[in-house]
């Protein structure tokens, strides 16, 4: 039987990380995600598998080297916080015009600006659409344990490329700072640059082969028409990331009149508050966003025809809940509440909210 | 069973790895767990504390604003977690630098000298063993058998040696719970 362990969710994003045979880590430190780093570093995964692990100069210099080491081809991660995370806008940006696989985690604190270190929701937007410049979408998982934590990890690797497109690892203050049991995944060995390109296509700069014309690697295109085209294709990629990526979880929802949306912490927070609705009375259920980028906007559309409303619980002043809006078409009525800032709220006060705003608001 | 905990003190007294003693005990006893710590610039000199549920069940949310027991170690912490136990739990601290003693009658109140005993032992970095064994005599929620396991676990192999120190400690913590009301 597997080993089972207690770990905090960033010491299993990188011990995870190591697991899924990642290439490269590049980062640089920042609370709360630094026990990333702190954890390779003194894991030393090059004498495990060869993963190369570098503190940058700069967290603009670490989202560099991973899009370097992903025109290589190779299974490239950074990690950061929600300032840090900002700073890395324009390489991840170009990664998606460039069609480079990466995986990057944000575990958000407060802001906006340097903000606090505590726990926030409040990256939503910047996580889900675009936070760098241009038509672009990240795929976007948000653990709520640290189990998922882990698990999460070679997920992203294997999206990134399917996709050929940067997944971020939505997490936040909570799941990155508190311990839970936790199973790691069997190591997976690194991938050679033959299997990279037969299990994913010969697309990565490797060297120009005799019997074509090298690859390039560029998200520069001056002819619009030609960029047009370029945006279509992405495009058809985030399409099928709609069809074919949507994940989530749906707890006691069967006979419930009152819904809680929330992911991450929040939705951890928020069963707790279920089951106080619940032993006083109120039928409550939790949908849980895994996926925040697709967005589940069908599963919702057909859980609002017959339920009586919608509470979106998120750290922030009122983010995923322009989305749940959008999805449930007005069918039912749907109000935010969330603590932010770096303060998080507690079971109690979702209740209260769920009493006062839906209910009997 | 589900114990919902906070333990609460100075940085530097031991709070956090008591808890994640605590958590690994759980774990060692097939238990669910979460451990879940006040992080941040507080933490050096600071207040620092540790949520940690341990339960049958799966744990829904790792933060709590009521606890069924509260581990308090300096006056700090009493000031704000005194109120934050449930009616009919159990609130244990050391009475070292406490100048206000809790007041509340609802609640099981009981007390252990932990600085006290860790100096007479010649070791202060046994106090958190002490106020670990004093609260599981209060809530015998893990064997103690799972808690020597549960520091094999938590302890880098070249403290092992430590173990039976420790043990020590928690065995003495045990007999030293005073009953308050």
């Amino acid at each position: 039987m597997a080993e089972i362990k207690l770990m905090k969710g960033n010491e299993a994003v990188a011990e995870a990380a190591i697991r899924a045979g990642c290439d490269a880590y590049f980062g640089y430190p920042i609370t709360p995600q630094s026990e990333v780093i702190e954890y390779l570093m003194m894991e030393r995964p090059e004498d495990r598998t060869g993963m190369v692990v570098l503190q940058a100069e700069s967290e603009i210099a670490a989202i560099h080297m991973v899009y370097g080491a992903a025109a290589a081809g190779k299974m490239a991660m950074t990690s950061s916080s929600s300032p840090g995370i900002s700073l890395k806008e324009e390489g991840i940006s170009y990664m998606a015009g460039s069609e480079l696989p990466a995986v990057i985690v944000n575990v958000v604190r407060g802001g906006p600006g340097l903000g606090t270190i505590q726990p926030s929701q409040a990256d939503y937007f910047q996580t889900t659409k675009g936070g760098g410049h241009g038509d672009y979408r990240l795929l976007v998982l948000a653990p709520a344990s640290v189990q998922e934590s882990a698990d999460f990890v070679a997920d992203a690797f294997r999206l990134a490329f399917k996709y050929r497109n940067p997944v971020m690892i939505l997490s936040d203050g909570v799941i990155g700072q508190m311990m839970e049991k936790v199973i790691m995944p069997e190591q997976t060995p690194r991938l050679t640059d033959q299997e990279i390109i037969e299990k994913y296509g010969d697309w990565a700069t490797t060297g120009k082969p005799d019997d074509k014309e090298r690859n390039i690697i560029t998200s520069l295109e001056l002819d619009p028409y030609k960029q047009e085209l370029h945006n279509i294709k992405l495009q058809a990629k985030y399409t099928q990331m709609q069809e074919e990526e949507v994940r989530y979880e749906m707890i006691n929802c069967e006979d419930a009149d009152y819904i809680l949306v929330a992911y991450g912490s929040s939705a951890r927070i928020s069963q707790k508050a279920m089951d106080l609705a619940r032993a006083k009375g109120i039928k409550v259920g939790i949908f849980r966003l895994i996926t925040l980028f697709p967005f589940p906007s069908e599963q919702l559309n057909d859980l609002a025809g017959r339920v009586k409303g919608f509470l979106a619980v998120e750290m922030s002043a009122g983010q995923m809940i322009e989305d749940v809006k959008l999805a449930i078409e007005g069918k039912t009525k749907a109000v935010h509440f969330g603590r932010y800032g770096g303060v998080i709220h507690s079971p109690e006060e979702i209740l209260e909210a769920l009493e006062q705003k839906l209910i009997g608001g | 069973m589900t114990e919902e905990l906070i333990i609460a003190g100075f940085g530097g007294q031991g709070v956090l790895s008591m808890g994640k003693i605590l958590a690994y005990s759980g774990i060692m006893q097939d238990q669910e767990v979460s451990w879940m710590p006040s992080y941040g610039p507080e933490m050096r000199g600071g207040t620092a504390n540790v949520t940690v549920i341990i339960s049958d069940d799966r744990i829904s949310s790792p933060i709590l604003t009521q606890f069924d027991t509260a581990v308090i170690l300096n006056q700090q912490s009493m000031d704000k977690f005194e109120e934050t136990v449930k009616p009919g739990g159990v609130l244990l601290y050391d009475p070292n630098g406490i100048l206000k003693h809790p007041t509340r009658k609802d609640i099981n109140i009981f007390k252990v000298e932990g600085a006290k005993i860790a100096a007479e032992m010649g070791n202060a970095k046994i106090f958190n063993m002490i106020v670990l064994g004093a609260y599981l005599k209060a809530k015998p929620i893990v064997k103690l058998e799972n808690v020597i396991e549960g520091l094999k676990k938590s302890l880098p192999e070249r403290y092992h040696k430590l173990i039976p120190l420790n043990e020590e400690a928690i065995k003495r913590g045990m007999n030293e719970l005073v009953e308050i009301s």
